[in-house]
């Protein structure tokens, strides 16, 4: 237990995907410019990473891993399938965004609308693919990990995107030279905040 | 004094519309500001009109902070002397301490008015007077040994890359000062960290770790008694160690109206009250130290009355400051006991809670418009 809740605090703060690790960047720096726009997509990625990181680690221990076929039976035991995890983690992140979409088009137009090309595109976050193949590579011990890791990633990824959007929209009243207004500018509030995120660097629970 | 104002009227022309000099004419307008009272006048348009401006505000700082000033360039003295295990006079250990700290100052000053009368010429904008906080709150935050040209790389950067990209005063999101801190703090650690740095020219076999560090490693019986840590003769950065003459600031900011009180007192109960369910947990020596101590070790109090306080960088609504201020005060013990990595979280709390400030107001403003809202309905219905 003590486990599950260290690899969410960890996750959120200390290897926030993106002042950790810079990714997702583009739908970050594209969509932050309100805090009503950017929190539909906050939830919406943070919602997505928690059931696609869960799916994928399924598929990962009884798939892909090397001996993870042996359920079948015992011929099975040196079957390496990982060469095709890209290809599926992919296809089920396509497929669960498919259906997000599907839900926010349903559900909140205006939301849809705002949200536009991102929202399908959802679907090449590096953050999201990032969080399956990061679950890949740390080789969490169970599903429960698995799970706490993807709901982290998703809420420190949504916290970035917000209090980045939060800060763009004051800064609406700024004097901003005229060469960095727009994605310059938006790259270094990013590097700031990320200084602010080092707080964390260290911390073990 | 009149002879001045006469000099200045005289060559006045020469930096107004269509006079030789004019592209110097916000360098121009700053001194001549500096030294007398403006007297222009609005042409339209109705105003309310109130005596403090953005220059008196930043002077108050100023002048709020000097009684921290004083006591560090004495305590700076009074630490060396203390590790060579010599005793002198009140005034050779000021002297030393102001030796020690006036080139701090000058550098920062230097470069930060450097910066800002180039970014006000190329702008063509008036010269703003928010440097001069910055200016004096940089040193503040320093040890008394720090290399003088980290002082100006780190003031160069926070000028640049925290204020004027974003427009100069009063436009930026972070705390200039702290950013200048926070860039020493993770590019050149062994500046500004660990035992060796926090007295000047310290002698060798003296044990010069602040509070923070002996708690970090268990060592209660080491640190400086209450007295000691509320008066300031412990060491640490130059401004931080008086809490007494913080407070002293501290009253005066509030009374004049510069210093939010409600920042102030929500970050102290923020840091009691996580400091006292630590105290409960109490799952290691540290946490289970007197939970007042986190209020008088390393910069949090200077930290909260003049570095939170900042009202630009802080939440702009009431409800917003107090969330504001109480984060500050949890997340300050949070790392301070939690992370072994940092032994002061102060600094660091005060960044992170500037980055979010501005989303704390949006969801109080929004918050507030929804119950307006539905009293409009109710009344409608």
């Amino acid at each position: 237990m003590e486990n599950i809740i260290s690899i969410f605090v960890r996750s959120i703060f200390v290897d926030n995907m993106i002042f950790a690790f810079f990714l997702g960047m583009c739908s970050y720096l594209a969509v932050s410019k309100t805090v009503k726009v950017s929190m539909g997509l906050g939830i919406a990625v943070a919602f997505v990473l928690t059931i696609t990181v869960p799916i994928n680690y399924l598929l990962e221990e009884f798939l892909l891993k090397e001996g993870a076929l042996v359920w079948l039976g015992e011929e099975y035991a040196n079957t390496d399938l990982s060469f095709l995890s890209f290809i599926m983690f992919i296809a089920v992140i396509a497929s669960m965004v498919q259906l997000v979409e599907m839900v926010v088009e349903k559900f909140s137009p205006a939301l849809y609308n705002s949200l536009g090309i991102f929202l399908p595109l959802i679907a090449v976050n590096c953050a999201i693919l990032g969080g399956s193949l990061f679950m890949q590579e740390r080789d969490y011990a169970n599903i429960a990990e698995a799970t706490a890791f993807g709901l982290g990633s998703g809420i420190g990824w949504l916290l970035a995107i917000v209090a980045i959007a939060a800060i763009r929209e004051k800064l609406k009243y700024s004097n901003i030279p005229a060469p960095l207004r727009g994605i310059g500018i938006t790259f270094i509030i990013t590097g700031l905040m990320a200084i602010a995120f080092m707080s964390f660097l260290g911390i073990k629970l | 004094m009149n002879f001045l104002r006469k000099y200045i009227d005289k060559i006045k022309p020469n930096f107004q519309e269509g006079g030789k000099l004019k592209m110097f004419h916000s360098t121009f307008d700053a001194f001549e500001t500096f030294l007398f009272v403006p007297n222009d006048v609005t042409k339209k348009g109705s105003h309310i009109r109130d005596s403090i401006d953005l220059k008196r505000t930043m002077i108050f700082v100023v002048i709020a902070l000097v009684p921290a000033l004083l006591f560090g360039i004495y305590n700076v003295g009074y630490q060396h002397f203390l590790s060579h295990g010599e005793s002198v006079g009140f005034w050779q250990m000021f002297f030393y301490g102001f030796m020690k700290v006036l080139p701090i100052i000058v550098v920062s000053y230097v470069v930060s008015l450097t910066i800002e009368f180039a970014a006000a010429q190329i702008k063509g904008h008036p010269l703003n007077e928010g440097v001069l906080v910055t200016g004096i709150l940089i040193p503040m935050i320093m040890p008394p040994d720090i290399p003088l040209w980290m002082v100006a790389v780190a003031t160069a950067f926070s000028i640049i890359f925290a204020k004027e990209v974003f427009g100069g005063t009063g436009m930026n999101f972070l705390n200039p000062a702290l950013v200048a801190r926070a860039f020493i703090f993770f590019a050149y650690p062994s500046a500004i960290s660990g035992d060796k740095v926090w007295i000047a020219e310290k002698a060798d076999a003296f044990s010069g770790a602040t509070s923070l560090a002996q708690a970090s490693a268990h060592e209660f019986d080491k640190i400086a008694s209450v007295q000691d840590l509320m008066i300031g003769f412990v060491p640490g950065s130059i401004g931080e160690t008086s809490k007494i003459a913080i407070l002293i600031g501290a009253v005066f900011l509030v009374f004049v109206g510069v210093g939010s009180l409600r920042i102030i007192l929500s970050s102290i109960v923020g840091l009691l009250s996580t400091a006292l369910l630590f105290n409960v947990i109490g799952l290691n020596p540290y946490m289970d130290m007197p939970f007042y101590y986190h209020l008088l070790f390393g910069g949090f109090l200077f930290g909260a009355v003049f570095m939170a306080t900042d009202p630009v960088s802080a939440s702009q609504t009431a409800k917003g400051k107090i969330i504001y201020g109480f984060l500050i005060g949890v997340i300050t013990v949070l790392i301070r006991v939690v992370n072994p990595a940092y032994p002061e979280g102060t600094m660091l709390a005060i960044l992170l809670m500037n980055v979010f400030a501005p989303l704390i107001d949006y969801y109080v403003v929004d918050a507030n418009v929804k119950r307006r809202l539905k009293r409009v309905k109710v009344s409608n219905n």
